[in-house]
């Protein structure tokens, strides 16, 4: 067991280092570099442009500044964000506690209503309420989050002054986000809790329930539910990081604190170090969320070994 | 002259094999009446985009501000924008443009991820090994972090968006096609060819790519849907197309400002994008039924 943690921590380390590498090489190595796309709106004349390469040292080999990336790196030295000059990475944990309240929050409203949805579908097969809630899930898919934002923003706050229009002070602030970011994840759950659970109903040990009279409501609830949560786990934990990543684009719509709010203004200041560190720490909750879900996955299937 | 009889007679078999191949998966696809809707949804946002300019009087760009937020009415479906231009207008040119952007960016993805999926499978070894870890680090990046980080680098514009978003979507080809590849490549007739001194290039391009063709086109169809909205998402962050584009992410993006005032401005645009996204996942779901069930799951 033990060895089996170590051992999927290394290799999410390995997953860290290979993400934060590739996204060095991906803003240095793409054209533009860090001075073009710092200078890019101020004009600077070609010997300042020399001048502050030199300084960031981004006239040294490619190999040697990413050595001193790394050296730096891990340190938690990701460089000083150029407009504030605070180090980067305080920065982007003042912000974080935002982004995972957003996004668990999202998780919630996408568990809730994906198992609501999904479960009802699949003990009612082929009634009205499975084609509309398999409908319901396929619309909740396709539409855009920023423009459900947008019309929750317009109904919600502007129209019925239910909730606040932008902000991220309360937990009342993070009702709308969560909502406009998790409905589309509920309709994903929906459609893999229905199809879980269908093939759990049609089991043999469902079946012998069944026909030892157990009550319907004991077998989906102590039966069925139990083996059909385990391959809907997984996909909570790895949505769970696209939605810190979807969070990038609430956060602008709805004005709140958090590391995508950072990481799109950065850009918008050619801020280079902190938009570098910023993508690397929400890539590396990523690969730790999904660590997470690796490890706590044999205690919901204890089917599952540590070998 | 015999191998030419043998040859001609193997093309009518492989022809016919097609033929009924083809016919049970439009069995099987007619049979799907998602399928069936999202088809006839997506045949008409077609029609509506190619014959744009039949359909509607207005222009996309010119201002006209004697037009200024008008709501829906008869004159202007949709309503107007802040310069007077027709919405309804907009939707359907920005169409071409979403679409567009959306197709090159799948094709990006599905080219380059089928051709390193293949490449890897193909050759094992290290060459696999370092293909994989790579995917795997491209993999371990929420999309849109990945296709924000290339656009920041490569500078906003919507050629720029395409090429993300299809660079972002490339390890889930790369992987589709790395596992076909490596159960293809067991297959008695592949051996064959290779005894019959058949070169690599041949063996893949004729013997092993036709195998993942049905993985990747319900991978591609179900991916056009994604990279809409990603494109969408990406213009509406002000990095993708600029004003006055009548692309719909930055269309949503213009009503946002005026959305207390006109709330039809970011109404309609996005709607636009939902109905385009829910044709394409009605038609992705019903060729994945159709063409290969044990994808369901996966893709």
């Amino acid at each position: 067991m033990i060895g089996y943690i170590l051992n999927r921590t290394l290799a999410a380390l390995v997953v860290v280092f290979g993400v934060s590498s590739l996204v060095f090489f991906m803003l240095h190595l793409l054209p533009g570099d860090a001075v073009t796309i710092m200078l890019s709106e101020f004009g600077a004349s070609a010997r300042e442009e020399a001048e502050l390469r030199d300084q960031l040292g981004l006239n040294d080999p490619m190999l040697v500044q990413y050595g001193r990336f790394l050296a730096n790196a891990v340190q938690g030295d990701f460089g000083n964000s150029l407009f504030s000059r605070r180090p980067v990475l305080p920065q982007i944990f003042e912000q974080l506690p935002k982004t995972i309240e957003l996004a668990l929050a999202a998780t919630i409203v996408g568990v809730l209503f994906g198992a609501i949805f999904g479960i009802t579908a699949a003990v009612m097969r082929n009634t009205w309420w499975d084609s509309i809630s398999m409908i319901v899930s396929l619309l909740a898919l396709s539409m855009p989050n920023f423009w459900l934002g947008l019309i929750f923003i317009f109904v919600f706050s502007l129209n019925l002054g239910w909730f606040p229009v932008q902000g991220s002070d309360t937990l009342w602030h993070v009702v709308l986000p969560a909502f406009a970011l998790g409905l589309s994840f509920a309709g994903l759950l929906a459609r893999l809790f229905r199809s879980a659970m269908l093939e759990v109903l049609g089991q043999d040990y469902v079946r012998t329930a069944r026909a030892k009279g157990v009550a319907e409501r004991s077998v989906i609830n102590r039966h069925a539910l139990k083996n059909a949560l385990i391959p809907v786990v997984t996909v909570v934990g790895i949505n769970f990081g696209f939605l810190l990543g979807g969070s990038v684009i609430i956060e602008i719509v709805f004005a709140r604190q958090g590391i995508g709010n950072v990481i799109i203004k950065a850009i918008f200041a050619h801020d280079f170090y902190l938009v570098q560190g910023g993508i690397i720490v929400t890539a590396a909750l990523f690969v730790l969320v999904n660590l997470i879900v690796d490890l706590t996955y044999g205690v919901l299937d204890p089917r599952i070994t540590y070998t | 002259m015999a191998d030419v009889a043998t040859t001609s007679g193997d093309a009518k078999a492989a022809n016919g094999a097609y033929r009924t191949r083809f016919q049970m998966f439009w069995r099987e696809f007619r049979r799907n009446r998602g399928a069936l809707v999202g088809t006839t949804m997506f045949a008409i946002l077609i029609a509506m985009v190619v014959f744009a300019p039949f359909i509607t009087r207005y222009d996309p760009i010119e201002p006209n501000f004697s037009a200024r937020f008008e709501s829906p009415s008869a004159e202007h479906w949709f309503g107007t924008d802040r310069n007077g231009r027709d919405i309804f207008t907009r939707v359907i040119y920005g169409g071409r443009i979403s679409l567009q952007v959306g197709v090159i960016a799948v094709a990006i993805g599905a080219l380059l991820g089928t051709f390193l999926g293949l490449v890897s499978g193909f050759y094992g070894g290290w060459v696999d090994n370092v293909l994989m870890r790579f995917m795997d680090f491209v993999l371990a990046m929420p999309g849109i972090l990945l296709a924000i980080t290339i656009v920041f680098a490569l500078g906003p514009s919507l050629t720029n968006v395409m090429i993300a978003v299809g660079f972002a979507s490339m390890p889930q080809y790369a992987r589709v096609v790395r596992a076909s590849v490596l159960s293809a490549k067991q297959l008695p007739y592949v051996e064959a060819a290779r005894a019959n001194g058949a070169g690599d290039l041949a063996v893949m391009g004729k013997h092993i790519l036709p195998n993942v063709f049905a993985p990747v086109l319900v991978l591609a169809t179900l991916g056009l849907g994604s990279a809409v909205l990603s494109v969408a998402a990406l213009s509406f962050l002000g990095l993708g197309a600029a004003p006055p584009t009548p692309e719909w992410g930055l269309l949503i993006s213009d009503g946002r400002g005026v959305l207390r005032r006109s709330w039809w401005v970011a109404t309609f645009p996005g709607l636009a994008i939902m109905v385009t996204v829910l044709a394409v996942n009605l038609i992705g779901d019903g060729l994945r039924d159709a063409l290969d069930p044990r994808l369901r799951g996966q893709v």
